[in-house]
């Protein structure tokens, strides 16, 4: 097939895709119900152990690093990464690649300075390892705080995703709003249904399962657009720009930095620390290095998951500019969904309903598997550290927790949906980025802090957790994305004065800042000989919780 | 149950005196000497190259190889970067942090053995 044929055809596909889509709704429908039922039987099967905590949180500590870095990578790739990703670059060229090295180069703050020592240090939650050797009561509630907040507004993006997600997959109209609700609705019951039944054990597998569709969907179409631009990634981004010129596009220009953040430098600076220092924050993220039996399998996890995700980024920028010279700019804007269309459409065009379908089918998979993680870390957070640590003081009966655990899991469902509904139309990559300057702000200086430095303290812990916390939310509030021009959130208003759409250039700084302060200004002083346990324990292992025997 | 942390009051091993050991010492000192200055290292090239893809659009759209201009190698070597920094971060782990802290492991669980203890409380 030569070039001009391909573009030529593409063209009217492009226009016509939502009466194709519709058409061939079905197949993606059919794909996606058995993806669900494949793996409902897996999580049914991997239920049958879930007896006691660390069964239900930690999968038994039982997962080897490979499976555990293959879970990781699909609890990581979410619908953002995807179809943000391609689009971005498919829309703004090389902009959209900025995003995803921050996103891949952020893992090795984990490798480096967090997995390990974390494996070694917690149970099942991030608290475990920032209370370990501070007061119990205040930072356990802090961590849970800033846990559930983050999963919350990640949750968020990914259900809001869900509803976007329809229109374009199954040929419905964005208008329609009902028929995106009931399957945001959807998702979130068998979200529960997985979490309910499977625990981290189940989750787990809908993870791996998934990310081994994503990850053969995107080599499959990457094989295949590299094949029609002779294997030559440089003829392929000419192709690119030769779409571009012909619509009356910016041509050369999309392979040069600046068509996305060239008017605002300092919020990419803003946005790409949040995506550095916030991966290695993200409750959801370091819940799953419970599920492996040592430290060294944690390390494995994470270099599984670093090969994994670092080649899906390559996949996803041959994507990009697959779907600009194959489809073109202004044919993704119009098609429904906008941005989110491009990889979509690029499967439509480059393998017909069938590819499509498949690629559909996997994208409804990645909101499914990503927000399975997220709601077992919130309700681990809320049972094992409120419930158990605080309500009853480290105390519980027998089993109680798990049952809480399953209580909150309902909860969280319920909130998701509802969340869901009210953020739909939201902007995804923004609900996201905002999670991830959460997470650094409120998380990150206490986990580096409580691993590396002797003397910090309670109040140092407090102070950072709450006022990155504080002022990561409050500064989002006073940003123009929430007020004060007419794409914001509340278009009405304009109460906005903070000029960046990320807080992470303040927020980051400010609560490692306030993490020192708290310290030094501290007249009390932790007991040096948990301490000592906690230095030991992270770097030898003494002590870390084994894997459960079944 | 709760965490075990609160356990160590009753635990045998004087964690004091181990942290103050030789032996750990050397580990601890080991394991900073690598992930510290590499983690500044990546770090500093990573907001190099963002900083450059924010202002400096001119130089990296300067082209180098057919339509691969610098932004684009840079960007690349980013990913080369990731995945050297891992193998080598890896490797070092294997060689010089695992059999140290399998040393010191050994010792410590013989000692909380010997003691009658459970080496957790779950």
């Amino acid at each position: 097939m030569s070039l001009s044929s391909t573009l030529s055809a593409a063209a009217p596909m492009a226009k016509t895709l939502s009466e194709q889509t519709k058409e061939n709704s079905w197949i993606n429908i059919l794909i996606f119900v058995a993806f669900v039922a494949i793996t409902m039987i897996v999580v049914f099967r991997a239920s049958r152990n879930n007896k006691t905590a660390a069964d239900y949180y930690a999968a038994g500590r039982s997962f080897s690093g490979g499976q555990n870095g293959t879970a990781i990578a699909g609890d990581y790739l979410s619908a953002a990464s995807f179809l943000g990703i391609t689009g971005a670059i498919a829309v703004n060229g090389y902009d959209g690649f900025l995003y995803s090295i921050g996103f891949l180069v952020a893992w090795l703050v984990a490798l480096l300075l967090v997995a390990e020592l974390l494996r070694n240090t917690g149970k099942f939650t991030m608290a475990d390892v920032l209370s370990f050797r501070l007061k119990q009561r205040p930072v356990r509630i802090a961590a849970a705080t800033t846990t559930l907040v983050v999963c919350f507004f990640y949750l968020l993006a990914q259900m809001a995703g869900a509803g976007g997600l329809v229109s374009l997959l199954l040929g419905l109209d964005n208008s329609n709003k009902a028929g995106q609700n009931i399957v945001i609705a959807v998702v979130g019951v068998l979200m529960i249904v997985y979490v309910l039944i499977g625990g981290m054990k189940g989750t787990t597998w809908v993870q791996i399962i998934k990310a081994f569709l994503l990850i053969i969907g995107a080599g499959i179409m990457t094989i295949i657009v590299l094949a029609m631009h002779g294997f030559n990634l440089s003829t392929l981004m000419d192709a690119a720009v030769q779409t571009s010129i012909n619509e009356g596009g910016v041509g050369e220009a999309l392979l040069n930095p600046g068509a996305q953040y060239g008017k605002a430098p300092l919020d990419f600076v803003s946005l790409a620390l949040a995506l550095v220092l916030g991966t290695a924050a993200l409750p959801h993220v370091l819940m799953r290095f419970y599920t492996v039996p040592t430290a060294k399998e944690a390390r494995k996890s994470v270099v599984w998951a670093i090969w994994l995700i670092g080649g899906f980024y390559v996949f996803t920028l041959v994507l990009g500019y697959g779907a600009g010279a194959l489809i073109g700019k202004e044919a993704i804007l119009s098609a429904p969904g906008g941005v989110n269309a491009a990889a979509p459409l690029l499967a439509f065009v480059i393998g017909g309903p069938i590819l499509l379908g498949f690629i559909s089918a996997v994208a409804f998979a990645t909101i499914l598997a990503v927000v399975a993680g997220l709601t077992i870390t919130a309700a681990a957070s809320f049972a094992h550290d409120i419930y158990s640590n605080v309500i009853v003081k480290g105390d519980p009966k027998p089993e109680m927790e798990v049952k809480v655990a399953r209580r909150t899991v309902i909860v969280i469902g319920l909130v998701a949906i509802g969340g869901g509904i009210l953020a739909n139309g939201q902007n995804i990559a923004f609900l996201v980025a905002l999670a991830f300057a959460i997470a650094a702000s409120a998380n990150l200086p206490t986990i580096i802090y409580s691993l590396f430095w002797k003397k910090f303290t309670t109040q140092g812990a407090l102070w950072s957790m709450y006022g990155g916390l504080a002022s990561a939310i409050l500064l989002i509030a006073f940003s123009p994305v929430v007020s004060g021009n007419e794409k914001a959130m509340i278009p009405g208003a304009d109460f906005s004065w903070f000029p960046l759409a990320n807080p992470g250039i303040i927020s980051i700084p400010l609560a490692f800042f306030l993490g020192w302060l708290g310290t030094v200004l501290d007249k009390n002083s932790e007991d040096p000989r948990i301490q000592a346990e906690m230095d030991v324990r992270s770097l030898t292992g003494v002590g870390a919780e084994k894997a459960s025997d079944h | 149950m709760g965490n075990s942390a609160h356990a160590s009051k009753k635990n045998p091993v004087d964690f004091i005196a181990e942290q103050n050991s030789e032996e750990f010492k050397a580990l601890k000192k080991s394991h900073r000497n690598f992930v510290f200055p590499v983690a500044i290292g990546f770090l500093v090239w990573y907001f190099a190259y963002v900083l450059l893809a924010a202002y400096a659009h001119d130089f990296m759209s300067i082209k180098v190889w057919g339509n691969f201009n610098i932004g684009l190698i840079m960007g690349l070597l980013q990913f080369v970067t990731t995945f050297g920094i891992t193998t080598w971060y890896v490797t070092y782990a294997n060689r010089k942090l695992d059999p140290q802290a399998a040393v010191i492991r050994t010792r410590l669980e013989k000692q909380i053995d010997d003691a009658g203890m459970t080496k957790e409380e779950v």
